[in-house]
């Protein structure tokens, strides 16, 4: 029991990553019509804000400090980095340690940034082109974009650590009578995805922007006949899908330390995931993330691998070959969305 | 000749002329000059061109004919490779069992392959084939060991029995690949003044199987059966509606390509005798890709072109440091040598990919024909003023 419970936790961390990655995606193919294959290069744009913020708020000065010496007997240099200096020692080290959390109000303007940048600059003039097209230009930028930060940041992972506070393991079956140990962070990562992903639905659900936007995945030309500037908002929404994977990036640092090809790792899981949805459905995105992720995290039991070796690094593509098989449109897609 | 028209032989005839004399075009530069490291003609370097060659040619047969785009070839590329490798390991070390085993498995995984995966169109064709060529991969890497040698790598040891040849050499060692006792990586060097050429045997094979794969590419596109795989890509709705069932012909095209890729494979493993599964992963497909439509989809000779191409500025780029740029922009003055150096910085060397991603963006942007359309517009381009030109000579003289 207690074995199943974790997988199930397993699944549901793994899962929300799946899951708010897919929904950037459904987000910007369900608005634009745009299969984005650049999108792992915005989620591992997002992890390396995280490692931007940290590297800015780590500039420190030297001092040299006659009382102390280093083990050759040399005065000691010790390093103050500004943000002590300025706040004091106490505050100014919270604010060091809290890096990866405060870097979500660092990357959310900066991923808006990039992508309305990456919608008018390059994306726009793809609508009328075929799909093949759309998924060898975003192709194309994927690699220029990972191969930048390569150049700025190496290509060796960067330590990214969550602050101390959220460092450790808690128990989260003591309330029932049960022993399930489990880091603090993932259990953060689950609670901010969904956040994030109730935040996008309520969004589209409950604001007259979203109402709008609504209305133009269902049927962009009306919409634009009534006289709205869809184009603007599917542009925004462009740039909301962008911070959607850059915050799940800058959360996902902690977890595993962000090099430069993090993205099309996940690229490839989250395109399943969405077919497995439904291409262009919100809700089946997110349904889908959540569900691989548990399947993923069953099969890597052992019991499970004795029973059939290997399972847990195939069963992903496995389901979404089979539900590409049998049900065409994925899990919860709409009717006429990418039949051909 | 051949049964091809006047424009296709004379094709031919070009990329044979190229092939067989690669070894002096690709080696303009005398071996002591500082230009030397801009040579290509040697033939580990060779070797890959013709062998990326071919398995972009095999790719276009399925891409530029039928539109559908594949992200999985890597994985038949990975499955000739494999079975080479066993061949040589079980039988014996010569290359023909071998290449001919790569291809009809590569074949054979195609054709489960594409019976799954052509069910759909479209994206949905492009993940299945991407979820199956990471599926092989994953397996390649765990469960599969056994035959796979895993992380490793699938080497020759000196314990296989290769019952047709000898599990090791008089002295001890593991033997050379070879096609009836010719071995590949013999190589006869020829000195004229300050130039040296080498001609590896290995090369001319992959050679010569490239000259065949690339004229049985034109006879497909010449063929009743390239133009239906053309109706597919146009409108495949009609073609359904004209009561014709278009799965036989995708499904072809996708085990011809995917025998293309295995033979690739059996060659990659022929002129040097491992496998690993990093071949399989998905930006082994993604590098073909970039090959076909920088050369340009569905022409004869772009994805040849592409493959060179890219195979040929990987291994420059990835050659000239800022040591090699101070040289060249040495005539400048100091500060804005340092400048520009500092700006091309970034593109050489490691950056090379760098440089691969913003061409191929440009080049699916401005050129979605690829390398050839932007021939054409330049040949056009000229003969369009040449035309001018006479045009308005005619206009000059009026004709009363």
């Amino acid at each position: 029991m207690d074995a199943i419970l974790l997988q199930i936790l397993n699944g549901l961390d793994k899962g929300s990553a799946y899951a708010l990655i897919a929904l950037g995606l459904t987000l910007i193919f369900g608005t634009l019509g745009v299969v984005n294959f650049a999108h792992g290069a915005l989620f591992m744009i997002g992890a390396f804000c995280a490692v931007t913020l940290q590297r800015l708020l780590n500039l420190s000065y030297e001092v040299v400090d006659e009382t102390q010496t280093d083990f050759l007997g040399n005065p000691l240099k010790v390093k103050t980095p500004y943000v002590e200096a300025w706040f004091g020692p106490e505050f100014g080290g919270a604010i060091i340690d809290w890096a990866v959390p405060l870097a979500i109000l660092f990357a959310i303007p900066i991923m808006i940034g990039v992508g309305y940048v990456m919608e008018r600059g390059l994306i726009k003039h793809f609508y009328k082109r075929p799909h093949a097209d759309q998924i060898l230009v975003t192709f194309g930028l994927a690699i220029v974009l990972q191969e930048v930060v390569k150049y700025f940041y190496g290509a060796n992972p960067i330590q990214t650590p969550a602050p101390d506070a959220l460092n450790g393991v808690v128990n989260l079956g003591a309330a029932i009578g049960m022993d399930i140990v489990y880091p603090v962070w993932r259990v953060v990562y689950f609670f901010f995805a969904v956040v994030i992903i109730g935040g996008i639905f309520s969004f589209l659900q409950f604001t007259t922007f979203g109402m709008v936007v609504r209305a133009g995945m269902a049927d962009r030309e009306t919409v634009g006949l009534l006289g709205i500037n869809i184009d603007r908002r599917f542009t925004i929404m462009f740039g909301i899908a962008a911070a959607v994977a850059g915050l799940a990036g800058v959360m996902y640092t902690p977890i595993n330390s962000p090099n430069y090809h993090m993205g099309m790792d996940f690229l490839v899981l989250s395109f399943v995931v969405v077919v497995v949805g439904g291409m262009g459905s919100l809700p089946g995105a997110v349904l889908a993330g959540f569900l691989l992720g548990i399947l993923e995290s069953f099969a890597s039991m052992n019991e499970i691998k004795s029973l059939i070796p290997g399972i847990d690094q195939i069963i992903i593509y496995l389901v979404a070959i089979i539900i590409l098989l049998t049900r065409p449109r994925g899990l919860m897609g709409r009717k006429g969305v990418m039949e051909d | 000749m051949f049964g091809l028209n006047k424009k296709d032989t004379s094709l031919l005839i070009i990329v044979a002329c190229l092939t067989m004399f690669a070894p002096f075009i690709l080696n303009p530069f005398p071996t002591d000059s500082g230009l030397a490291q801009f040579n290509a003609g040697y033939p580990d370097l060779m070797q890959r061109f013709v062998i990326f060659g071919i398995f972009a040619i095999g790719f276009n047969i399925l891409f530029g004919l039928t539109g559908y785009l594949s992200f999985g070839h890597a994985a038949f590329l990975g499955v000739g490779s494999y079975s080479a490798v066993w061949m040589f390991k079980l039988i014996g070390m010569n290359v023909i069992p071998a290449i001919v085993l790569s291809v009809i498995v590569a074949g054979l995984f195609a054709l489960l392959i594409g019976f799954i995966s052509l069910r759909r169109s479209g994206i949905y064709f492009s993940i299945l084939t991407l979820a199956f060529a990471q599926m092989s991969f994953n397996l390649a890497y765990s469960v599969l060991t056994p035959i796979t040698n895993g992380e490793t790598g699938l080497q020759l040891t000196l314990e296989d029995p290769r019952i047709l040849g000898v599990s090791a050499t008089a002295d001890g060692s593991i033997p050379v690949t070879n096609l009836f006792g010719l071995e590949m990586r013999s190589t006869f060097e020829m000195a004229v003044g300050p130039w040296a050429f080498q001609f590896n045997a290995g090369y001319y094979l992959c050679a010569f199987i490239m000259l065949a794969a690339f004229y049985l590419s034109i006879r497909i596109f010449r063929s009743p059966f390239g133009m239906m795989l053309r109706a597919v890509k146009s409108n495949q709705q009609r073609m359904n509606y004209t009561g014709l069932n278009t799965r036989p012909y995708t499904l072809a095209a996708f085990v011809i390509s995917g025998m293309y890729a295995g033979l690739a494979g059996g060659l990659m493993a022929s002129m040097d005798p491992l496998a690993g599964a990093e071949r399989m992963q998905w930006t082994a497909s993604g590098e073909v890709v970039l090959m076909t439509i920088l050369g340009g989809a569905g022409t004869l000779i772009g994805p040849v072109l592409g493959a060179g191409f890219i195979k040929y500025f990987e291994n420059i780029f990835s050659k000239i440091n800022d040591n090699v740029l101070h040289s060249w922009f040495s005539f400048m003055p100091d500060g804005m040598e340092d400048a520009v150096v500092f700006l091309i910085h970034p593109f050489i060397g490691k950056g090379w990919h760098l440089t691969l991603g913003i061409l191929f963006m440009l080049v699916v942007i401005f050129l979605p024909g690829g390398l050839v359309e932007g021939g054409q517009r330049i040949k056009g381009w000229i003969q369009g003023r040449r035309a001018k030109d006479s045009s308005t000579a005619k206009e000059t003289n009026p004709a009363e």
